[in-house]
C-alpha cells in the first residue's frame, strides 16, 4: 500500500467518524424542530417521517402570543443572566485566591467545595424553603439567583484557578513593584488577561442555571416569577400535554443556551489547556 | 548614621502588627464571598437535611418532626426498592461514565489534529451540553416511542429489537434509555476536558518518540495516556460523583418505572421526598449515598496521589 | 537612590531552610551582582528585598527604613524580571508609564520621561506596539525602561539577559552598565553568567547553598577565593585543583603533590606539617614549555584554541591539569610537555574544610 493511498483512508476514517458523531449530536435537536413544525394532526400519522408532509409555524405563534412562554423567558434571562455573572465574579476572587496564595485552610476549601458535588441537591430544598420564606425569598427570582449563585460556585472557583494558574505570577508581581495593591494588580493586570476564561465560566453558569428545574419549581410557586422550564413542564399538565406546543417552546429555549455555547465552547478549550496537566 | 542602633532595636522584634495581619487576611478576603455564600445557602441546609434522617418528617403529617433515632436507617436495611436502587445506580453511573469517557476521548483525540472545519465541527458535537437537561429528556423519551420517534423502527431494523417497542416501558432494557440520553448529553464534558489536556502535551516529545522508532500505537500508550492519566481521573472522579446524583433524565423519561427498573438512588430521594412527602426518608438515604460517594472519592483521590508520584 | 542593608536574613519554606543568616551592606549607587549555583537562593534573596516573598526572621533596610512589612509598592524599587513580564494586553508605551500612572504623574511630565527613556534605549519607534510584536532584545529593552522611567530607589535584576543571545547579552551588558553609570542607581543584580558578574559587579556576592561564602570585588574573588566553592565557581576556563599535603622541612615549607613531587608553598602560608590541603591553580597561571623547560612532566591530551588563547588539557602521572596561554599552540596529541606551578600563583585550601589557609 502506498503511503497516500493510507493517508486518504486515514482521512475517510477521520471524517467518517467526525459525521457520526456531529450526526448523533444533531439528530435529536433536529427531531426537536421536526416536531415543533409539525401541525397538530400529523404529528402522530406522520410521527415517524422524516419531515411532515406540511409544516407549519402555528406552535411557534400559539407560544409567543398566547402563553405566558415569554414572561417565562424573560424571567429564565434575568435569572440566569445575574447568576452567571454573581458566579463569575466570585468565582474570579476565590479562584485567584486558590491559585496564587498558600493560606491555612485551603485544603477545607477545597473539601468543602467537593462535598458540595456529592450529594443530591434534592436533599436542600427543604431546608432552603424553611430559609427563605421568613426571608420573602421564596416566589422571587432573587430567591433563585442566590441559589443558583451557591450551587454553581464551587465548580466555576475550579475553573476560574485553572485559568489563572495559566497566567505567570511574574505579571502581577511585577504591577505590584510598578507600586500596584494586590487587587489592583489582580484587576487591572491578571483579569483583562483572563477574559477567554470569564467567557467560559459566564457561558457555562449561564447554561446551567438556564435549564435548572427542581429549585425553580420548588421556591416558585406563581406565575410571575416562573422560569421557562417550569413553564415548559406547564405544558404537560394546563394543555393536556401539547407537544407540539411544548417542543416550540423548547427549540425557542435553546436559542439562548446554544448561542451562548457556541460563542464560549473555544475558550472552555483554550483555557482549561493552560491548568490541565497542574490538576 | 547615630540612628541605627534605635532601628535595630526597634525593627526586627517589634514588627508593625496591623500589616502582618491585613497581609495574612488576604487571601480570606478573596475567597469570603464563596465561602460565606456556600456555607450558609448548601453547608447549612445539608446539615440541617441531614439532621431529618434521624427524624420523622412527614410533610403531610402535622404531628411529625420527632427524633426516631436509627429508625429510617433500620427501614432502609429491609427496603427491597432501596436495594434495586443501588444496584441501578451502579448500573446507570458505570456504564454512562464508561461510555461517555470512550466516545468523549475518541472524540477528543478527531478534534486535536488540525483539519479544515475543525471550528465549526468542534462547536456542534459540543451542542448538546448547552441543551438543558429535562429538554433532552423529553426529546429522548419522544425519539424511543415507536408512535412518534425513529428509533425503535431503526433498531428492529438492525435486528437490536425484535419488534420496534419502546425499550423505556421493557423493564429488561429500559434503564439504557435514560443512559443513552445521558452519553449524548455527556460526552462534550469529557471531549473538552480531555481535548484541553491533549493539547497541552509538548509536542517536541512526540516528535523524540518517533526519531526513537515508536509508532503510533505506541506513542498512543507511552505518551498520551500517561500524560492524560491525572486529568482522567479527576475528570472521571468529578462525573461519576455527578451522574450518581444526577436523576433528571430518569425522572422525566421513565419516573423510575417501570416496576422500579429504572429507579436510581437519587430519583427514589426524589421521590420519597415529592411523592411520599417523607423527608426524613429521603434524607437518610441521601446521608448513605454522601457517605459512599466521600469514600468512592477518597479511594480515588488516593490513587491520582499514587499515579502523580510515580 | 538608597543603600540597601540586609541583617541576619532567613527563610524558610514550611521547615526547609533556603537561607541562613544573610548578612549584606549595598551602599548607596553601588552594584552589586549575586552568584551561585541553581538553587541557592540568589532569587529568594532578591525577591525578599522586592517584598514578594515574606522574611523569616531578620531585617532588609532600604534607605533609613526597614521594610520587612512593607508592600512591594510602597517599597520604591524597580525590578527586571527574567521573563520581563511585560503586560502583554498593553503597549510598551503603557507598559513603561503604568507605575507613573498608578502614582498620578501628570500627563506631560509622563509623556516627558518616557520618550526620554526611550530614546535612551532606543525604543522611540515601537511605543504604540504590543509586547508581542518585539523580538526578545526589544522586549528586554521595554523591560528595562518601565523601571527607569520611576528613578526608584534600587534596581533589582533577576537573570535579565539570561533568555537573549551571545552578542546581543553582551551589547545589553555594556548598556546595562552604561544606564548604571549615568543614573548610579543602587542596583542588585542575579546571574549565572560569569562574564557579566565580573564585568557589572562593583562587589560580587558568592552564594552556595543558601549561604553567603565570599563578598568582594571582583578581582578579589578571582584572586583571593575563600574557600574552594569560590575558587571553582569564579573564573572560566576553571581553577585546577590538586590534592597535596603540607611539608614542613626546616625553615622550608613545601607542598608534597600527590604524585609525589614536591614544590615550593607560596609565602607566608599557614598551617602544619602534614596537613592534608588541595592546591588551586588557575589554567592561565600554569607554565607550559615544549622545550621541556619546567619542573614537571607531562603530556597534551588535547588543545582547545579559544580565538583569544589556547586551552591545553594535559594528563601527568597523577592528576589532569588546564594550562590556558596566549600563544596559538597546535601540540600534537602525545607531544611532551614540561610545566611549572609558580608559588606565588597557589591557592591553598583544608583539604577538610575546604578554607583557604590563613597567612
Ligand atoms: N515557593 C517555594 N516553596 C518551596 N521551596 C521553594 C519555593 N521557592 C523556592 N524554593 C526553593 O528555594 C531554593 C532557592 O530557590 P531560588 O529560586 O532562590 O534559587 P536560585 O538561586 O534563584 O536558582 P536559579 O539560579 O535556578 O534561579 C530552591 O531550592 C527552591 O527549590
Ligand atoms: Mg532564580
Amino acid at each position: 500500500m502506498t503511503s497516500s493511498a493510507r493517508s486518504t483512508s486515514h482521512w475517510l476514517l477521520h471524517y467518517g467518524l467526525l459525521a457520526f458523531y456531529v450526526a448523533f449530536a444533531l439528530f435529536p435537536l433536529y427531531w426537536l424542530l421536526k416536531v415543533s413544525v409539525t401541525p397538530n394532526d400529523l404529528l402522530y400519522s406522520e410521527g415517524i417521517r422524516l419531515w411532515p408532509s406540511r409544516s407549519s409555524l402555528a406552535h411557534y405563534t400559539f407560544v409567543l402570543a398566547h402563553s405566558d412562554f415569554p414572561l417565562f423567558f424573560k424571567n429564565s434571562v434575568i435569572v440566569s443572566g445575574s447568576t452567571a455573572v454573581l458566579v463569575t465574579l466570585i468565582a474570579a476572587l476565590s479562584g485567584y485566591a486558590m491559585s496564587r496564595f498558600d493560606f491555612r485552610g485551603k485544603m477545607w476549601l477545597v473539601g468543602l467545595m467537593l462535598i458540595t458535588q456529592m450529594f443530591p441537591l434534592v436533599m436542600l430544598v427543604a431546608p432552603i424553603f424553611k430559609l427563605f420564606s421568613p426571608l420573602g425569598l421564596t416566589n422571587s427570582l432573587t430567591g433563585l439567583v442566590i441559589v443558583y449563585t451557591a450551587f454553581n460556585v464551587p465548580f466555576a472557583t475550579f475553573l476560574m484557578q485553572s485559568f489563572f494558574d495559566g497566567i505567570p505570577k511574574d505579571l502581577e508581581e511585577a504591577a505590584m513593584i510598578d507600586g500596584a495593591s494586590r487587587f489592583r494588580a489582580f484587576r487591572q493586570i491578571i483579569l483583562p488577561l483572563t477574559l477567554p476564561g470569564v467567557a467560559a465560566t459566564l457561558g457555562f453558569v449561564f447554561t446551567a442555571a438556564w435549564s435548572e428545574l427542581l429549585f425553580a419549581l420548588m421556591l416558585v410557586s406563581k406565575a410571575d416569577a416562573s422560569t421557562f422550564p417550569v413553564g415548559l413542564l406547564g405544558f404537560v399538565s394546563k394543555f393536556s400535554v401539547d407537544f407540539g406546543q411544548m417542543m416550540a417552546a423548547g427549540v425557542l429555549a435553546l436559542i439562548p443556551a446554544c448561542l451562548f455555547f457556541l460563542l464560549i465552547q473555544r475558550y472552555l478549550v483554550q483555557g482549561l489547556t493552560a491548568g490541565a496537566v497542574k490538576g | 548614621m547615630s540612628t541605627m542602633p534605635l532601628y535595630e532595636e526597634a525593627a526586627p522584634r517589634r514588627p508593625a502588627p496591623l500589616r502582618r495581619l491585613a497581609l495574612g487576611l488576604e487571601p480570606y478576603l478573596y475567597i469570603a464571598p464563596s465561602v460565606i455564600l456556600i456555607a450558609t445557602i448548601m453547608l447549612v441546609p445539608l446539615i440541617v437535611g441531614l439532621s431529618y434522617a434521624f427524624r420523622d418528617m412527614q410533610l403531610i403529617n402535622p404531628f411529625s418532626g420527632g427524633f426516631i433515632g436509627l429508625e429510617h436507617f433500620r427501614a432502609l436495611w429491609t427496603d427491597a426498592a432501596f436495594w434495586l436502587s443501588m444496584k441501578n445506580t451502579l448500573v446507570w453511573t458505570f456504564a454512562s461514565v464508561a461510555l461517555q469517557f470512550a466516545f468523549g476521548l475518541v472524540l477528543a483525540l478527531l478534534l486535536n489534529s488540525p483539519f479544515p472545519g475543525r471550528g465549526i465541527v468542534q462547536a456542534l458535537v459540543f451542542l448538546p451540553w448547552a441543551v438543558p437537561t429535562f429538554l433532552s429528556g423529553l426529546n429522548w423519551a419522544w425519539l424511543f416511542n415507536p408512535v412518534v420517534g425513529p428509533l425503535p423502527h431503526w433498531m428492529a431494523a438492525l435486528g437490536i429489537l425484535p419488534a420496534p417497542e419502546n425499550i423505556l416501558s421493557d423493564p429488561s432494557v429500559a434503564i439504557w434509555g435514560p443512559i443513552i440520553a445521558n452519553v449524548w448529553w455527556g460526552i462534550p464534558f469529557f471531549a473538552i476536558t480531555l481535548l484541553a489536556a491533549l493539547q497541552s502535551i509538548p509536542q517536541d516529545i512526540y516528535e523524540a518518540a518517533s526519531i526513537d522508532g515508536a509508532g503510533a500505537w505506541r506513542r498512543f500508550t507511552d505518551i498520551t495516556l500517561p500524560f492524560l492519566a491525572p486529568t482522567i481521573a479527576i475528570a472521571v472522579l468529578l462525573r461519576t460523583v455527578w451522574i450518581a446524583n444526577f436523576a433528571d433524565l430518569i425522572i422525566v423519561m421513565t419516573n423510575g418505572g417501570p416496576a422500579d427498573q429504572t429507579q436510581i438512588v437519587s430519583s427514589y430521594i426524589f421521590t420519597q421526598a415529592f411523592r411520599r412527602l417523607d423527608f426524613g426518608y429521603a434524607s437518610a438515604i441521601a446521608m448513605v449515598l454522601l457517605v459512599l460517594l466521600l469514600a468512592y472519592s477518597f479511594v480515588i483521590i488516593l490513587l491520582r496521589q499514587s499515579l502523580l508520584r510515580r | 537612590m538608597a543603600s540597601i542593608d540586609i541583617q541576619g536574613v532567613r527563610k524558610s519554606y514550611g521547615t526547609v531552610p533556603v537561607l541562613h543568616n544573610v548578612d549584606l551592606s549595598i551602599q548607596d549607587g553601588e552594584f552589586v551582582v549575586l552568584v551561585g549555583p541553581s538553587g541557592c537562593g540568589k532569587s529568594t534573596l532578591l525577591r525578599m528585598v522586592a517584598g514578594l516573598e515574606g522574611i523569616t526572621s531578620g531585617a532588609i533596610r532600604i534607605g533609613e527604613r526597614v521594610v520587612n512589612e512593607l508592600a512591594p509598592k510602597d517599597r520604591d524599587i524597580a525590578m527586571v524580571f527574567q521573563s520581563y513580564a511585560l503586560y502583554p494586553h498593553m503597549t510598551v508605551r503603557d507598559n513603561m508609564n503604568y507605575s507613573l500612572r498608578l502614582r498620578r504623574t501628570p500627563a506631560e511630565r509622563m509623556a516627558h520621561v518616557v520618550s526620554a527613556a526611550a530614546s535612551k534605549l532606543g525604543l522611540d519607534t515601537f511605543l504604540d506596539r504590543k509586547p508581542r510584536t518585539l523580538s526578545g532584545g526589544q522586549r528586554q529593552r521595554v523591560a528595562m525602561g518601565r523601571s527607569i522611567v520611576r528613578q526608584p530607589q534600587a534596581f533589582l535584576f533577576d537573570e535579565p539577559l539570561s533568555n537573549l543571545d551571545a552578542r546581543l547579552r553582551e551589547q545589553m551588558r555594556v548598556e546595562i552598565k552604561k544606564l548604571h553609570r549615568d543614573l548610579g542607581t543602587t542596583s542588585i543584580y542575579v546571574t549565572h553568567d560569569q562574564v557579566e558578574a565580573m564585568t557589572l559587579a562593583d562587589r560580587i556576592v558568592a552564594m552556595n547553598g543558601g549561604v553567603v561564602q565570599q563578598v568582594g570585588t571582583p578581582l578579589d574573588l578571582y584572586e583571593r577565593p575563600t574557600n574552594l566553592f569560590v575558587a571553582g565557581f569564579i573564573g572560566s576556563p576553571a581553577i585546577n585543583i590538586i590534592n597535596a599535603v603540607l611539608r614542613h622541612d626546616g625553615e622550608q615549607r613545601l607542598i608534597a603533590l600527590e604524585s609525589g613531587e614536591r614544590i615550593p608553598a607560596p609565602p607566608r602560608v599557614g598551617g602544619h606539617d602534614g596537613q592534608a590541603v588541595k592546591v588551586g591553580i588557575r589554567p592561565e597561571d600554569v607554565q607550559i614549555s615544549a622545550q621541556a623547560e619546567g619542573d614537571f612532566a607531562g603530556h597534551v591530551e588535547l588543545v582547545e584554541p579559544m580565538g583569544l588563547g589556547t586551552i591545553v588539557h594535559l594528563g601527568t602521572a597523577h592528576h589532569a591539569l588546564k594550562a590556558f596561554v596566549v600563544e596559538r599552540v597546535n601540540y600534537p596529541v602525545g607531544t611532551n610537555i614540561a610545566y611549572r606551578l609558580p608559588a606565588s600563583k597557589l591557592h591553598i585550601f583544608d583539604a577538610k574544610t575546604g578554607q583557604r589557609l590563613p597567612e
